[in-house]
């Protein structure tokens, strides 16, 4: 493993993909504090795709994605230039609510994080939050058998959700983000806690899911972006100013990213020569 | 043998080296010293709680029938009585004191866990919390004396609103620690659910943390149940049950204070019989704190 080599100054072109555009993210500044943590990643985010976001670590590439969610601003130091978009609306728009903007653009997080209720009473508890009316059993079996968990759990309903495996809990967190029917799911590296037979699943799990959602996926794994990422954005970190910030190198289409880069990084990058 | 032989290991046609335990080495005899020692001094120090327990079975449970739990106290030379005032008065003030703790202590924790934890307000709040729960218990009483009694006399509320002062620091801590042991991951999950900070502590953080919250509540009413110095100044005795808040109230704990020290046996013996149903009380808030506070999931 090299170090990352010098940043390459000029910018990628922005890339602008064929289908519609669900988020249309465009930060040209993203501050913690002081410190730039990401700079001119413009990353639009397409209608019914996978889109994986790639680099090395401390690239930004899980700032960027917590930001089309406003989970970022549960970090008081937080700070940006430019403007995310949900279908043509400003979420950091002054009469935004993060709270409802987080309803419709879910997430899935790196560690499982089910809560310390029933594995039930976890996929009903979006539903119930949003004071869903309609036949509960049936909304939270049905998003347990499109997580792929419904078979290993449905004798257990009434056992914690903390008492499964990883991988289990991991697919318990997506019945219960997808449970409420969200627009976009985020992931922010799902299968990085997890052992390759669940990793396996849950990869094909986000195949089916893209059916009917968007999905923007973090991952810090080049075979997971290649196996189910269809667009596919590659940040890398530019150290020349002395901190490490992120930035968008290069973004395309997932093939033409891994065989035919454009930037050099890139290339360096997906053929393994630093990480 | 201490060290393993190098030469002998790396020329494998000499027998291999014993691998049994040498008690004689001297790293196993200081081990087994101080193993020993350990034993001895923990037995030594449950010789003391082991003859109090001992003493008040002995002493106090033969006097412990139906009676004494619910008759009123002997005058001087009278036979038989009980405490059933004091017995109920020392549950009305530990309950006045819970009423008023509780839920000042779970909010104010709230606060210092999760709303504003690195705040002034939040640390000040921290420190003093931590500064009385060392805080001598005659002066909660001294304190309550000045802002109640003064005014309105001698008081089961008084009493309780004492009881309140010591168990207040006690519920606020254990539950904002309860609290802070909630997984940040889980908080964030249900952030990422769309919940409103409201929610996030209504359904997520409160939950979790209940079984912590209930411990801690738990201990303090067992510590106030057997308080008596806060009590001699708020409610004082009374030989009657307790028919309202604002009268001079008895509790177990001045009753044994009281009739321990006159010269007669069966007020002595009532004494003995009130420490056993006190012990009982606390053993009982102790057990409940631990059912309670097994983690439901």
């Amino acid at each position: 493993m090299n170090a990352m080599p010098e940043a390459i100054a000029s910018d990628a072109a922005v890339f602008s993909p064929a289908g519609d555009v669900v988020i249309d993210c465009n930060l040209s500044k993203v501050f913690y504090g002081d410190f730039l943590a990401v700079r001119n990643s413009s990353v639009p985010i397409e209608k019914g795709k996978i889109t994986g976001f790639i680099g090395p670590s401390g690239c930004g590439k899980s700032t960027v994605l917590r930001s089309l969610n406003r989970m970022n601003d549960l970090i008081p130091i937080f700070r940006f230039e430019g403007h995310v978009k949900y279908h043509g609306q400003d979420i950091y728009g002054k009469k935004v609510d993060p709270v409802v903007v987080r309803r419709y653009i879910g997430m899935v997080f790196q560690q499982p994080n089910p809560f310390s209720m029933s594995i039930y009473d976890n996929v009903a508890f979006g539903l119930r939050l949003n004071r869903f009316k309609g036949d509960m059993d049936e909304r939270v079996q049905r998003a347990l058998e499109r997580a792929a968990i419904w078979k290993e759990v449905k004798d257990k309903l009434k056992n914690s959700g903390l008492s499964l495996s990883g991988g289990q809990q991991q697919r318990l967190c997506i019945a219960r983000a997808i449970a409420t029917e969200p627009d976009v799911l985020l992931m922010d590296e799902p299968c990085s806690a997890l052992d390759p037979i669940a990793t396996r699943q849950i990869e094909e799990l986000m195949l089916e899911l893209k059916e009917s959602y968007t999905v923007a996926l973090v991952t810090h794994n080049m075979q997971q972006a290649t196996r189910v990422a269809d667009t596919t954005a590659f940040f890398g970190v530019d150290i020349s100013q002395g901190g490490r910030t992120g930035y968008l190198v290069e973004m395309g289409v997932t093939r033409q990213i891994f065989e035919d880069p454009q930037e050099e990084l890139t290339k360096q990058y997906v053929a393994g020569e630093f990480s | 043998m201490s060290e393993i032989d190098l030469t002998l290991l790396a020329n494998k046609q000499t027998a291999l080296p014993s691998l049994h335990r040498q008690f004689l080495e001297p790293r196993a005899m200081k081990s087994g010293f101080l193993t020993a020692l350990t034993w001895t001094i923990a037995a030594l120090g449950s010789i003391p709680l082991f003859s109090v327990i001992y003493m008040l079975i002995i002493q106090g449970g033969a006097r412990l029938d139906f009676e004494a739990l619910t008759a009123l106290p002997p005058a001087g030379f009278e036979d038989g009585g009980g405490f059933g005032n004091a017995l109920v008065g020392t549950l009305v003030m530990v309950g006045i004191g819970g009423v008023i703790s509780i839920p000042v202590g779970i909010l104010a924790a709230v606060y210092l866990a999760v709303l504003g934890p690195h705040s002034k307000l939040a640390k000040t709040a921290r420190f003093v919390a931590k500064t009385l729960t060392g805080f001598p218990s005659i002066l909660a009483g001294v304190f309550t004396y000045a802002i109640l009694v003064i005014t309105f006399g001698y008081s089961a509320l008084a009493g309780g609103v004492s009881l309140a002062v010591l168990m207040l620091p006690t519920v606020v801590l254990a539950a904002e620690e309860a609290m802070r042991q909630v997984p940040q991951k889980m908080t964030d999950a249900a952030y990422g659910m769309g919940c409103t900070r409201t929610q996030v502590i209504l359904k997520v953080v409160l939950p979790t943390a209940l079984p912590g919250i209930l411990t801690g509540v738990m201990l303090a009413v067992a510590g106030a149940a057997g308080e008596s110095a806060p009590l001699l100044f708020t409610a004082l005795f009374s030989n009657y049950y307790i028919s309202e808040l604002m009268e001079p109230t008895a509790s177990l704990s001045i009753l044994i204070y009281n009739f321990s020290a006159m010269p007669f046996d069966n007020q002595i013996e009532l004494a003995w019989a009130a420490s056993l149903v006190l012990v009982l009380i606390v053993l009982v808030f102790n057990i409940l704190a631990r059912l309670l506070g097994r983690p439901k999931y």
